[in-house]
């Protein structure tokens, strides 16, 4: 292959209308970690949506401040899927250093943009590309030296405007989200833009197959991350005290809190904060301080991801034993420490299920979208409150982290759930309580509050042998009772858990279990077999311990395959251990390479078993 | 020379009206004679002689002999006996969620000084406003034996051989850390012990106590620093100490020069007559001067050794937060309102 320096003429393509591609491609755009390109990026996929396109953005990102390779990937869909595009039509090759893989992820037929300096090897021949004279136009804007790294990436911005038809307007208006309206830093960057669309109109006559066209998809909805939803689930859940230490990428919760919080939660008598956000100085203080609070009364929260929630296990059981209300969302990670800490995994599954020693067994919630996210953000106290436990959101880096569209969310319309508990006037009107007594045969005992004014009021909290009247004991009968209780405790938070979500097919020959994030993958492969004649039923477990309709599904089909996005296919081993009559009918589809699961890959494994 | 009236014989019935019984707790289950119990007494008295409101008391502890107490004196109050060593961010949280409780912890030497001294040293410098007892016996005591961070260079024990470590001081480690209240007494000097209590009560921010509290299973022989006899040979008290609640006259006469009353944030006064030459404890620097010293010629000092009477702000402080607990919102101003989750939905759209 030749090595090109500065290719003036794009290979010139006649291209029919047949193969125009409206709407419905995936961009890929290449950067050195720090390069600044997270402007550019965030520009293109506003303005996509501001055009009415469903979009949705995914940041693949190294463990690293400066230098490494980073990779945004923007998917158009008029079909309004949002998983992840197994290969790419459009390649913004800004990173010399992984040019050539990058080119070989690109569908046939492809684009590629480049740098006109760039020393890349032009490899395919199926591909069209056009060099882009970046450092010329960056020259050009008049803009100081410092800013002309970050700067540079809005020229593909502008080019790829020209070859794909964004909207200008859109890509300003964009802007002006980005910056929060600041003049300057708009004006600056729109002049960068304005030079390419310039450049291009009068370098680049090829006219391009792929192309965006209005649409009107995206009216009314929502573009975030699901961190950010989660933080917003919480605010209006009435977090009060929120503990943490730093890990990527749950960190982003708390910076959602530390956005709203003081928007929508400042107290309009005193004008004070009405909560605290504590950064800890590690994650066992983080969850020490979440019972602490939660104990006092407080809705109380923490978010960490895989390590964190391995220092987090001896408190984890001891909120199991002594019942004490908790929140934990665990954005998860690829481990095991810090493996691959900035890619996706599922892989905290089992761990958090069974976090800690001695017979525990943990209430999990397995959001599925950025509207879940908020759900799960109030519910999850609710829960926490309710069943007086520990309750993890298993989240992850790929719906955590990256934009997701999304309908809009809609305002709680149950009150909060403030539990079992017996305040001052409670107790004048009963002779007698006791904090682990099983009072309305649900497993859940009633608690007080420190500070209750009650001569009654007050128990002793210990993770050790306790009755039901919270007194020390070490006698057998006494533990046994207690740990029947947990159980039937256990029992109970089945039935008020958010149940799976199916979706059946009349012709089903096989169903489909998942979670969390991979959904938007599924429904896209479910679509996909369907194509192939390959009917499969689906349903989505949303919280654990499993709910009733969860064998029930596996009792309707002779195959479950159980699509996760881990190594070991640890949802699968769960629902065989919980269901050894059905084990043989659960076939783990697994998958654990640090990228959220395709369509494509579903599909194949689906059709290879069942085609 | 100074003179102080004769005790007065304690009333049977305290301000709120509370015989001292209602400050008792369960009946202890650590070993007959342990120093740890003896502290729980302490507890009980100063709290009923104060007047204290047991359900606004919050009590919390680790894990150990020690952390065990707090099921012994003060029923009435809830209590936390968290994990080995985490009992700094329980209390933490706990206080943060209900800035109106009272915080009292109790604490091991390995509770504290060994598993816990990273969440001890963070506590200090959050000051969270609370008593932080600290019964120090040189051992794990639960565990059967073994050294602590405390324990003296070169001391032999039957069980766990020579220690070859230098100690920890915990007093140190509070003031470095910014600790505004910092002290150290014997189980076996009550009358300090209770004095100190009181003056605790009084300090804004949180006051640590190191209070030498012998393992008369696995740590009391004369040769050990922390035992009963060494403590009762070489206690060095700085001062004779006299608390003066807010509420009461300050009736101690004193010569000028031989008294230093330290008058603490809430009003009340701590009357220190000089036993040593002119040992000032509201000077940081001095008192760890002090400390070094008595480390490196062994000597055993206790009373108040450092106090910045006016205390320094609080956690409560740091964090902004406002007056009343936040575990006594009502609902109303947990959740925003409708308009605003529309609100802030329209910057995502
Ligand atoms: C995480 C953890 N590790 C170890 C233990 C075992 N353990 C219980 S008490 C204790 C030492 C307590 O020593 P100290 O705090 O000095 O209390 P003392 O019994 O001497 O009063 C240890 C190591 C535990 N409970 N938890
Ligand atoms: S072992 Fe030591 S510390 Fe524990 S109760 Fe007995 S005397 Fe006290
Ligand atoms: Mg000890």
């Amino acid at each position: 292959m030749a090595v090109v320096d500065y290719q003036t003429e794009p290979r010139p393509a006649e291209i029919a209308s047949g193969d125009l591609n409206i709407n419905d491609f995936a961009i890929i755009v290449a950067t050195p970690n720090g390069s600044g390109s997270q402007t550019a990026n965030n520009t293109l996929l506003r303005a996509f949506f501001n055009m009415g396109i469903p979009v949705t953005g995914k940041n693949l990102f190294p463990s690293n401040i400066k230098g490494l390779p980073t990779w945004y990937s923007i998917r158009l869909s008029k079909d309004g899927y949002q998983a992840r595009r197994h290969k790419k039509d459009i390649l913004v090759a800004m990173n010399p250093a992984t040019a050539q893989d990058d080119l070989k992820d690109l569908e046939p037929g492809g684009v590629c943009l480049y740098p006109n300096d760039s020393r890349m090897e032009l490899a395919r021949t199926d591909i069209t590309y056009y060099p882009m004279p970046v450092k010329e136009l960056v020259k050009n804007s008049g803009v100081g030296v410092d800013l002309r790294d970050y700067i540079a990436n809005m020229v593909y911005v502008g080019v790829l405007a020209h070859l794909l038809g964004i909207e200008i307007a859109q890509i300003e208006s964009a802007l002006s989200k980005h910056f929060k309206g600041k003049a300057k830093a708009i004006q600056v960057n729109m002049g960068v833009v304005n030079a390419a669309v310039e450049w291009s109109q009068a370098n680049l006559q090829t006219p391009c197959q792929f192309r965006c066209e209005p649409m009107a998809q995206t009216a009314g909805k929502l573009m975030l991350d699901g961190n950010t939803a989660a933080a917003l689930g919480a605010v209006f859940g009435g977090v009060t005290v929120a503990a943490w230490y730093p890990i990527t990428p749950s960190t982003s919760v708390i910076d959602g809190l530390n956005d709203y919080l003081p928007r929508l939660r400042m107290d309009p008598e005193t004008g004070q904060p009405n909560y605290a956000v504590i950064q800890a100085e590690d994650e066992l203080a983080a969850i020490g301080m979440v019972l602490g609070a939660g104990w006092a009364g407080a809705r109380a929260m923490t978010s960490t991801s895989g390590p964190g929630l391995s220092l987090m296990a001896e408190f984890a059981g001891f909120s199991y034993f002594a019942e004490v209300p908790a929140v934990i969302w665990d954005v998860m990670r690829m481990g095991p420490s810090t493996g691959m800490p900035t890619r996706t995994s599922q892989g905290d599954i089992l761990s958090a299920y069974f976090l800690s020693h001695g017979d525990t067994q943990q209430v999990c919630l397995l959001p599925g979208s950025v509207i879940e996210c908020f759900e799960f953000g109030y519910l999850a106290f609710d829960f926490a409150e309710r069943l007086q436990t520990l309750i993890i959101v298993l989240s992850d880096l790929d719906l955590g982290m990256n934009q997701w569209m999304s309908d809009t969310f809609e305002y709680p319309e149950q009150p909060l759930d403030r539990g079992k508990v017996l305040h001052a006037e409670d107790l004048k009107q009963i002779e007698s309580w006791g904090r682990y007594r099983d009072v309305d045969g649900d497993g859940i005992a009633y608690r007080t509050l420190p500070g209750t004014n009650h001569p009654n009021a007050a128990y002793f909290t210990r993770g050790s042998g306790h009755n039901a009247d919270a007194k020390y004991t070490e006698r057998s009968d006494e533990w046994m009772e207690n740990l029947d209780r947990l159980a039937k405790k256990f029992q109970t938070a089945r039935t008020i858990l958010p149940k799976p979500l199916e979706m059946n097919h009349e012709n089903a020959t096989a169903g489909l279990i998942s979670y969390g994030s991979n959904d938007p993958a599924v429904i896209e492969a479910l679509d996909r077999l369907r194509e192939q004649k390959v009917n499969v039923a689906y349903q989505r477990i949303r919280a654990l311990p499993f709910a009733a309709e969860v064998g029930d599904f596996l009792a309707k089909y002779e195959r479950v395959y159980v699509v996760e996005n881990n190594y070991n296919g640890q949802m699968a081993q769960l629902l065989r251990m919980e269901y050894p009559a059905y084990a043989a009918r659960v076939v783990a589809l697994a998958n654990c390479d640090g990228l959220p699961l395709t369509a494509r890959w579903i599909t194949e494994a689906v059709v290879e078993q069942e085609g | 020379m100074a003179t102080t009236k004769a005790p007065v014989a304690k009333p049977k019935i305290n301000l709120l009206g509370f015989e001292q019984a209602e400050y008792k707790g369960g009946p202890s289950t650590l070993c007959p004679g342990c120093g740890h119990d003896s502290i729980s007494s302490r507890i009980v008295s100063v709290c009923f002689e104060l007047g204290i409101q047991p359900y606004q008391m919050a009590k919390f502890s680790g894990i150990g002999c020690s952390s065990k107490t707090p099921a012994y004196f003060l029923g009435r109050s809830h209590g936390f006996n968290s994990v080995h060593g985490r009992m700094p961010s329980v209390a933490t949280g706990a206080l943060v969620a209900n800035r109106n409780l009272v915080g009292l912890a109790v604490s091991g030497d390995g509770d504290t000084g060994s598993i816990g001294l990273g969440q001890f040293k963070h506590m200090v410098r959050r000051n969270v406003p609370m008593i932080y007892i600290i019964e120090n016996n040189g051992v794990y005591g639960l565990t059967k034996g073994q050294f602590s961070a405390t324990a003296d260079i070169g001391q032999k024990l039957k069980y766990a051989g020579l220690n070859e470590l230098p100690p920890i001081d915990l007093c140190t480690e509070a003031i470095i850390g910014g600790c505004t209240f910092v002290a150290r007494s014997f189980a076996g000097d009550p009358k300090q012990v209770e004095a100190l209590l009181k003056a605790a009560f009084s300090h804004r921010g949180m006051a640590v106590i190191d209070i030498i509290s012998p393992c008369v299973t696995f740590n009391n022989n004369e040769d050990s620093t922390k035992s009963y006899a060494y403590g009762k040979e070489h206690e060095e008290r700085l001062h004779d100490m006299t608390f003066v609640p807010a509420r009461e006259e300050i009736t101690v006469d004193y010569a000028e020069g031989e008294v230093k009353p330290v008058t603490m944030h809430d009003g009340s006064t701590v009357i220190l007559k000089k036993l040593e030459n002119a040992y000032d404890p509201t000077n940081r620097l001095e008192a760890l001067t002090r400390l070094e010293e008595a480390r490196a010629n062994q000597e055993f000092i206790t009373g108040l050794i450092y106090v910045k009477p006016e205390g320094a702000p609080t956690i409560h402080d740091m964090v902004h937060m406002t007056d009343q607990p936040l575990t006594q919102l009502p609902d109303s101003k947990l959740r925003p309102s409708r308009e605003a989750l529309t609100s802030v939905l329209q910057d995502l759209l």
